[in-house]
């Protein structure tokens, strides 16, 4: 085993399973499946994402399996407010290796799995969930489900020919969840800090959709994994067995070559929250995980000439930069930024929309995240210049 | 099936529906926002699958019907083709639009739409973006419910797209082009109908366009040549041809900030910023501020902004001759324009055909004098040009038709593969 945290062998859980199977209890809830070991999957489209063995149901939790590392990044692309339960698998004796300004150079066979989940709220109303920035609810190798309602489950595995995506839907009853390409709408309601409760569609992407953020070279439109590079990575995360960087335990968990021994070597993005780091970290750092798959140069936004990468300046991030194609996205504004002017920046008013003629990113989302649009229009403000 | 469907239901309660919805689609007067009642909700999904599991070669058919869509349709597989039943009859409404920002997103190669409608999308009605070898025929976009700013941005807008062929389509009400070539190169639209949108047919920061037997009618702006800065193609080299462009007059209903809502109402044909464009045998009419106008980025307000800087704002390279211009200039949009108009022709006078801003790159002149090549020639006698004098705030503005009595090289046809073998 080359990962630190603790698993439960999947022989192990059969056996209590079957046990518990002679129970005449009938109040018992729905029974765990046997636990599957983590494996690649070379090709077609898994029925359940219990299949590929990387998450699963067990003990009223959602548990990793045997070498299924969890991983976070230092600022998140915003979805609705949702939690977001990341996984990374690759065969045993392979490895990834570094690669500083990208995504790391992963094996054929690497699975990675992102779940998408809320805090419920409570009450009458089943679709109520938390809008809750704050609480880590995952626990090391597990998730534990009270109070939680999933979602999806997406899973992007690395084949000969690239990467696939694929989508997986939890049911109603949170005991399965199964391929669903065809994506759809989920009416949910965010219930903030106060109880005020505001009702929105969650939008899960079918899988052509999948491309529209993972096809991130507009001329390949071959799909990649969007979070797992160093810039994003290199921050700490609290394992099983206390917190470590992330680069660290992947490359002493030995499926990671040619990190930098100290992680302080490589590029690291700021936490969009972390007060300590500076305005303009923090917003660039938000900008380039919201926007910079699309808005790069390669990338399929490369029609407005915006482009969002950290090392983005003047008018290619936005800084005067007129609108190619933007129809309504404007808002009647004449500038992609207009450096200390918040309120007359393109920038700021298509995160400010939930309009989806109007606002960025075009899909991922069908609430406002005001806690990103204060950053971005903070930043904006900051910056010196006009334009005229 | 659906028909079948459609006529029970309307049997129990409006008879004099049922004969129209079985011959395609219920009969719409223009500006009456489709009805969705009847419409069958569940196809959406059925097209997401097909265009999910389809393979290269493959023909999606759809049959005749109203389809209600409430999500964005995509397609990432090459060498497919959608196909309707007919502009009016296969209709996909996107009325009630939950998510994504066009109706019909495309991220393919060989790629073919048909004989069918796209309605009332939220945003764009189809986006084709990146792809060699797209043809867009017999295909009808629309808001239904009129012109207004809230309609979507783009009709069809294939973009960054090579070999691209748009014809025999039909776009109404888009609040930015009802059809839109960027980026793109070797390109032929044709034999289209483009009214009230902003811009009827705009071609922008595309190579070898040839643009014509279209009607551009009742658009703020009838046939719009275009480059815009920080990208990376400069357009050139659009041909404007046997072409109705025909009372252009309807008020700019685009967004701010959006480069069109600087298109004066009442355009006829305009070329901003662009290079090496031909137009010819064009009928144009009425279009009350200029049948023509010849513009830089300077006239659209954008002269200071950072990308100016690497960026070439200049018409070069445009000739104009052979059109039948009638009517037209006697009413521009604008309070300048107006005034401008009335001070140089009279209350009941009109600007000449041709309208020029006047910005030339003095830094390319030799002995004072462009190059041939990169001349303005309007080459009929009769037809005026009105050089307004942009750089000096219009201090002096004046006809000065003599001075652009010249022709240019004519430019060779674009050649299209996809164009030809329609065979028309």
């Amino acid at each position: 085993m080359r990962f630190g945290f603790a698993v439960i062998s999947a022989g192990m859980l059969t056996l209590v399973g079957g046990l518990s199977g002679c129970s005449e209890d009938t109040q018992t809830p729905v029974r765990d499946l046997p636990l599957i070991e983590a494996s690649y999957i070379a090709e077609g489209n898994p029925e359940t994402l219990r299949e590929w063995g990387q998450v699963q149901l067990s003990g009223g939790a959602l548990v990793l399996s045997d070498n299924v590392a969890p991983y976070d990044l230092n600022t998140p692309l915003f979805t609705d407010y949702a939690h977001k339960l990341r996984t990374i698998w690759m065969p045993q004796g392979t490895s990834a290796s570094y690669q500083e300004g990208e995504v790391l150079d992963f094996p054929i066979g690497t699975v990675i799995t992102k779940t998408f989940y809320y805090p419920v709220a409570g009450g009458a109303d089943e679709a109520a969930v938390l809008r809750d920035t704050s609480s880590d609810f995952f626990q090391g190798s597990k998730l534990p489900l009270d109070n939680i309602r999933l979602i999806e489950t997406r899973v992007l595995v690395r084949r000969e020919a690239g990467w696939d995506a694929i989508p997986y839907r939890w049911n109603d009853d949170q005991t399965e969840a199964s391929l669903n390409r065809i994506g759809g709408i989920i009416p949910l309601s965010l219930v903030d800090g106060n109880g005020e409760a505001t009702a929105f569609d969650y939008v899960m992407p079918n899988v052509n959709e999948c491309a529209s953020c993972h096809a991130s070279d507009s001329n390949s439109k071959a799909l990649w994994p969007i979070g797992p590079k160093p810039r994003h990575l290199n921050r700490d995360f609290t394992y099983d067995d206390g917190a470590r960087n992330q680069l660290v335990y992947l490359t002493n968990g030995g499926v990671l070559t040619g990190a930098p021994d100290d992680p302080s070597a490589a590029p690291k993005n700021a936490s969009w929250g972390d007060i300590e780091a500076s305005l303009d970290a923090r917003a660039r750092s938000y900008l380039d995980i919201n926007c910079s798959h699309c808005h790069s140069p390669i990338g399929p936004a490369d029609t407005s000439g915006l482009s969002l990468l950290p090392g983005a300046t003047g008018a290619a991030l936005g800084k005067c930069k007129v609108p190619i194609a933007a129809g309504a996205g404007t808002g009647n504004r004449r500038w992609g930024i207009h450096p200390g002017k918040p309120e007359q920046s393109i920038l700021v008013y298509r995160l400010e929309s939930d309009e989806a003629d109007k606002m960025m990113p075009e899909i991922g989302r069908s609430t406002v995240h005001k806690e990103g649009v204060a950053l971005v229009t903070d930043w904006v403000k900051s910056l010196a210049g006009d334009c005229s | 099936m659906l028909c079948g469907s459609l006529k029970r239901a309307a049997l129990a309660v409006l008879v004099p529906l049922t004969l129209a919805a079985c011959s395609g689609a219920p009969e719409r007067a223009q500006g009456q926002l489709r009805d969705l009642s009847l419409a069958n909700t569940d196809y959406q999904t059925t097209l997401q699958e097909q265009l999910i599991d389809a393979k290269p070669g493959d023909v999606i058919t759809i049959p005749a019907g109203v389809y209600a869509l409430d999500r964005m349709i995509t397609l990432n597989v090459d060498g497919v083709t959608i196909r309707g039943k007919g502009a009016d009859k296969t209709i996909l409404n996107w009325q009630n639009q939950k998510a994504g920002a066009e109706g019909l997103s495309v991220k393919a190669n060989d790629f073919t739409l048909e004989n069918l409608a796209i309605e009332d999308t939220t945003g764009d009605g189809l986006k084709v973006n990146g792809g060699t070898n797209i043809v867009i025929r017999g295909v009808r976009v629309e808001w239904t419910g009129g012109y207004k700013t809230e309609n979507g941005a783009y009709g069809l807008y294939p973009v960054q797209t090579e070999n691209v062929l748009i014809e025999d389509s039909v776009a109404i009400g888009a609040s930015d082009a009802g059809i839109y070539v960027g980026q793109s190169k070797n390109i032929v639209v044709r034999n289209n109908r483009a009214e009230y949108n902003v811009a009827g047919i705009e071609i922008e920061n595309s190579v070898n366009a040839d643009v014509y037997g279209n009607t551009a009618i009742n658009n703020t702006g009838g046939i719009l040549v275009f480059n815009m800065p920080g990208l990376e193609q400069r357009g050139y080299g659009t041909r404007i041809y046997d072409n109705d462009v025909n009372e252009n007059n309807t008020e700019n209903f685009g967004h701010e900030g959006t480069p069109v809502a600087s298109v004066p109402a009442g355009t006829g044909i305009i070329v901003n910023s662009n290079d090496d464009v031909e137009i010819f045998n064009n009928r144009v009419a009425g279009n009350n501020t200029a049948n023509v106008i010849i513009s830089s980025l300077f006239s659209a307000g954008y002269a200071d902004d950072e990308q100016s800087e690497s960026f070439d704002p200049y018409p070069e390279g445009i000739w104009v001759y052979g059109n039948t211009f009638s009517g037209g200039g006697e009413s521009p949009d604008g309070l300048e324009l107006k005034a401008l108009k009335t001070m140089l022709f009279g209350p009941t006078g009109a600007f000449p055909d041709v309208l020029f801003d006047g910005h030339v790159d003095a830094t390319k002149m030799v002995g004072g004098k462009l190059p041939d090549a990169l001349r303005i020639c309007v080459s009929d006698e009769g037809v005026d040009i009105l050089n307004i004098d942009g750089p000096n705030a219009n201090e002096n503005p004046r006809v000065e038709s003599e001075a652009y009595r010249c022709k240019l090289t004519p430019r060779a046809p674009v050649k299209l593969a996809l164009a030809e073998k329609a065979g028309r």
